[in-house]
C-alpha cells in the first residue's frame, strides 16, 4: 500500500514535469458543496504531498471554528488529472484533496472525509456502493441579475436555430471536456424544460462519483461561460416548468457481484435489496435536508412531475421515490434502484453519504419492505395517501430540518462538526426567506389590499 | 543486468572499488580467451578496460570485442596521463575513455550515459504497439505522438495490456495484477476503466482494446490472427 502511494506520487510529479505543468489546481469542498480551488506551483508539489498545504478554514463555510482554524489540504494522487481546457501554452492540473487537521486526522468538517468514512463502514460490511446520477440543468442566455427572471436559451423568440446550435455545440464540447477529465457520459439530451438538458453519467464507486459530480458542476457552467451562457443548477428556476433533478441510480457489490441481485425472489431482488430499499424509505424524510438542501429545492419537490412528492417505491412508477427499473434478461449485475428526489444542487459527498447509511442501516436492521405503490401517487387525495400508510417528503426546508435534527442515523453519518453547522446554517438561511416579500405576494395581495 | 567484462584480472584495487560503489556487476578477464569462454549466455553488458598498466594486453583485448561479427558496446577505456597519445587512430576501438585512476562517480556517470546512448541498460523502456507507445520511465503515452492524458490507474491499467498484445484477460485478472490489493469494487471497477480508456484512446483507436464477449479484454489483434472483434 505504502508502495503503492509512492507510485502514484511518482506518476504525478514525473507528469507534471514531462508535460511542463505550470499550475497545479488543488480542489475540495465546503459543507455546501460549493468547489473550492487553490492554485500551486510545481515546485510546491513534493512539499504539499508530503506536508499538506497549510490553510485557514476559517474562511470556508462549514470548516473550522475560530480555536482550530488551521487545517491541511491533502491532494489525492489518484485524482490527477490534467485540465482540458488549459491554454496550451500553460498546462494546468489538477487533484482532489482530503482535508486533515495539523496531525494528519481526518478533519470533521470535510465532507469528502464524511463520505470516505462510510464508504469504509460499508466496506467493513463487505459492500460497495456504485452510483451513476442523471444530471439536469438549465441553460440562460445570461445571468439574471439578482431578482430578475432568467431567460431560456433555446425559448428565446429570437434566432431559434442559432440558439439550438448554441446549445447543441456547448453539449458537445461538455461532453467532450468530461470524457478527456475521465468521467464517461452514458447519455445527453434535451429534456422537457426550455432549455433544460440533462447529462446520465456511467456508473463507478461512490467517492469517485461525488468527486465527478464536483467536476461536472464546473465543467458545464465553465464551458457555457465561454460562449456567453449562464448554466446552472439550482433546482427549480422557473415558474411552471419543472425543476432540475439529480436521480441517482444505486447499487450495491459484494465480492464482485451485484449484492441486490437475487435469481430466486420473484422481483429479481435480494433480502439486500429489499433492506437498502426499506432503509431508504424508513430514512428518507431525515435524509431530505442533506439530498435537497435549498429553500428552492422544495419548489421542485411540490411541482411533481419527474419529482417524487411521496415516500414509496415502485418498479414501474416514476412518482415513487425509489423506482426499481425493469434488468433487460441476462443483464443482472445492472440490477439496481433509483434514488429519485435528489437534487443537482446538493453536497454530492455527504448526499451519498446519507443515502449509503440509510439504506445499509435498512440491511443491518432487517427493515420490512412496505408494499409498492402501484397507483399514480401524484393524483391521490391526502386520504387515500394516509389509507395506504403513505407518507410525504417534506415540503419546505424548514420540515426536512425538523426531520433532519431529530435522525441519530443523519448525525452519526455526517459527525457532529458538519451536522451542527449544518442545521444551524440552514436556520439560518430559512429564516432569511421567511422574511423575504416574493413576486407571489405582491402580485396576488397587492392589487387587493 | 548482466556483468561487465573487467580488464585486466584482477583489476586495480580502486577500480574494483568504484565499480562496487556504483552498484555494477562485473568479472574480470586476464586475456581475450578467457573473456569468450567466460561470456555470459546473454553476452557482457559491456566492457571497461584499464590499459594504464599493460598497454598492448588491453588493446589486443579491445580488438576482438570490436572486431568480431557482434561489436561489444558499450566499452570505456581507462587510460593513464602518459598514454592520450596512443588513442590516436584507435577511435574504432572504445566508446569513451576516461583518465586512471578514476573517481567512482565519474566512472558511473559515464557507464550510465553509455548504456543510453548505446540503447542499454537505464535506457528509458519503451513500449509500442501500432500508433500507441508509452514510456516505462517517465509515465507517460502517446498515441499519434500525441500525449494521452491519462490518471494513474487508466496508465497502469493501459501499460498492463500493452505490455501483453493479444492475450486475453478476465477482469479478475487484471484487478488482482494491476490494482492489486487497492480495490473494493470487483469486476465493475475493471469496466469502469477500460470505458475512460477507451475514450481517451479516442474514437479512432478505441478498438485498440477489445471486449472479448463473456471472457474479458484483449489488447490488439488476437494472437491467431483472427480480428474476432
Amino acid at each position: 500500500m505504502e508502495n503503492d502511494a509512492r507510485r502514484k506520487r511518482d506518476y504525478v510529479l514525473r507528469t507534471v514535469e514531462e508535460r511542463g505543468v505550470r499550475l497545479i489546481r488543488l480542489w475540495f469542498t465546503d459543507v455546501l458543496g460549493r468547489h473550492k480551488s487553490v492554485a500551486i506551483s510545481p515546485a510546491e508539489l513534493e512539499t504539499v504531498f508530503d506536508e499538506g498545504l497549510q490553510f485557514d478554514g476559517s474562511a470556508i463555510d462549514g470548516f473550522s471554528r475560530v480555536q482550530e482554524s488551521d487545517v491541511l489540504a491533502v491532494p489525492d494522487p489518484g485524482t490527477f488529472e490534467l485540465l482540458p481546457w488549459a491554454a496550451e501554452d500553460e498546462p494546468s492540473g489538477t487533484m482532489f484533496c482530503d482535508i486533515t487537521r495539523l496531525d494528519g486526522s481526518p478533519f470533521p468538517g470535510d465532507p469528502r472525509q464524511v463520505l470516505r468514512r462510510n464508504i469504509g463502514l460499508a466496506r467493513e460490511a463487505g459492500f460497495e456502493m456504485f452510483c451513476a446520477p442523471e444530471v439536469e440543468f438549465f441553460y440562460f442566455a445570461d445571468a439574471a441579475a439578482a431578482g430578475g427572471v432568467p431567460r431560456p436559451l433555446d425559448g428565446a423568440s429570437y434566432f431559434d436555430l442559432t440558439t439550438a446550435d448554441v446549445s447543441s455545440d456547448l453539449r458537445k464540447r461538455t461532453l467532450h471536456m468530461l470524457e478527456a477529465l475521465s468521467i464517461p457520459v452514458e447519455y445527453s439530451f434535451h429534456e422537457d424544460g426550455p432549455s433544460q438538458h440533462e447529462i446520465d453519467l456511467q456508473y463507478t464507486d461512490a467517492l469517485s462519483m461525488a468527486d465527478a459530480v464536483m467536476t461536472l458542476r464546473l465543467t458545464v457552467k465553465k464551458i457555457a461561460m465561454e460562449q456567453g451562457v449562464y448554466a446552472t443548477f439550482m433546482p427549480k428556476p422557473l415558474n411552471g416548468v419543472q425543476g432540475s433533478g439529480m436521480h441517482t441510480h444505486l447499487s450495491l457489490f459484494r465480492d464482485g457481484a451485484n449484492a441486490f441481485h437475487d435469481p430466486d425472489s420473484d422481483d429479481g431482488l435480494s433480502r439486500e435489496g429489499h433492506g437498502f430499499i426499506a432503509g431508504l424509505l424508513h430514512h428518507a424524510r431525515e435524509i431530505t435536508a442533506v439530498t435537497n438542501q435549498l429553500v428552492n429545492s422544495y419548489k421542485r419537490i411540490n411541482e411533481g412531475y419527474e419529482a417524487p412528492r411521496y415516500v414509496s417505491w415502485a418498479r414501474n412508477n416514476r412518482s415513487a421515490l425509489v423506482r426499481v427499473p425493469i434488468i433487460k434478461p441476462g443483464k443482472t449485475q445492472s440490477t439496481r434502484i433509483e434514488y429519485r428526489v435528489i437534487d443537482p444542487a446538493c453536497n454530492p459527498y455527504l448526499a451519498y453519504a446519507v443515502i449509503l447509511a440509510a439504506g445499509l442501516r435498512g440491511i443491518a436492521e432487517g427493515y420490512e419492505l412496505p408494499a409498492e405503490a402501484v397507483d399514480n401517487l401524484h393524483e391521490l387525495g391526502p386520504g387515500e395517501l394516509a389509507a395506504l400508510g403513505v407518507r410525504p417528503l417534506p415540503s419546505n426546508l424548514a420540515e426536512a430540518l425538523d426531520e433532519m435534527e431529530a435522525s441519530e442515523l443523519v448525525r452519526e453519518t455526517l459527525g457532529d462538526h458538519i451536522f451542527e453547522w449544518f442545521l444551524r446554517n440552514k436556520r439560518a438561511e430559512w429564516d432569511l426567506y421567511q422574511r423575504q416579500v416574493t413576486p407571489f405576494e405582491l402580485e396576488h395581495y397587492l392589487p387587493t389590499w | 543486468m548482466d556483468p561487465l567484462l573487467v580488464f585486466p584480472d584482477p583489476p586495480p584495487p580502486e577500480l574494483a572499488q568504484a565499480l562496487d560503489l556504483g552498484g555494477w556487476s562485473w568479472k574480470s578477464c586476464g586475456d581475450p580467451d578467457v573473456a569468450m569462454a567466460e561470456e555470459p549466455d546473454e553476452g557482457w553488458a559491456g566492457a571497461v578496460v584499464a590499459a594504464d598498466d599493460d598497454p598492448e594486453g588491453a588493446f589486443a583485448l579491445c580488438r576482438r570485442l570490436r572486431k568480431g561479427e557482434m561489436p561489444l558496446e558499450p566499452l570505456l577505456l581507462l587510460v593513464g596521463a602518459g598514454q592520450l597519445e596512443d588513442l590516436e587512430l584507435r577511435d574504432d576501438l572504445f566508446d569513451d575513455f576516461c583518465l586512471a585512476s578514476v573517481r567512482p562517480v565519474e566512472l558511473s556517470a559515464r557507464l550510465r550515459h553509455l548504456f543510453w546512448r548505446t540503447g542499454r541498460g537505464s535506457r528509458p523502456e519503451l513500449i509500442e504497439y501500432g500508433p500507441l507507445a508509452l514510456n516505462i520511465e517517465t509515465y507517460q503515452a502517446a498515441i499519434d505522438g500525441q500525449p494521452l492524458d491519462l490518471t494513474y490507474m487508466e496508465y497502469e491499467l493501459l501499460k498492463f495490456l500493452a505490455s501483453h498484445p493479444g492475450k486475453v484477460f478476465t477482469r479478475e485478472t487484471l484487478l488482482s495484477r494491476v490494482w492489486g490489493y487497492d480495490y473494493y469494487g470487483g469486476a465493475r471497477t475493471v469496466d469502469v476503466h477500460i470505458r475512460r480508456l477507451r475514450a481517451k484512446l479516442g474514437e479512432e483507436h478505441a478498438g485498440l482494446i477489445h471486449t472479448v464477449r463473456s471472457v474479458g479484454y484483449r489488447f490488439g489483434q488476437s494472437r491467431w490472427g483472427l480480428s474476432a472483434r
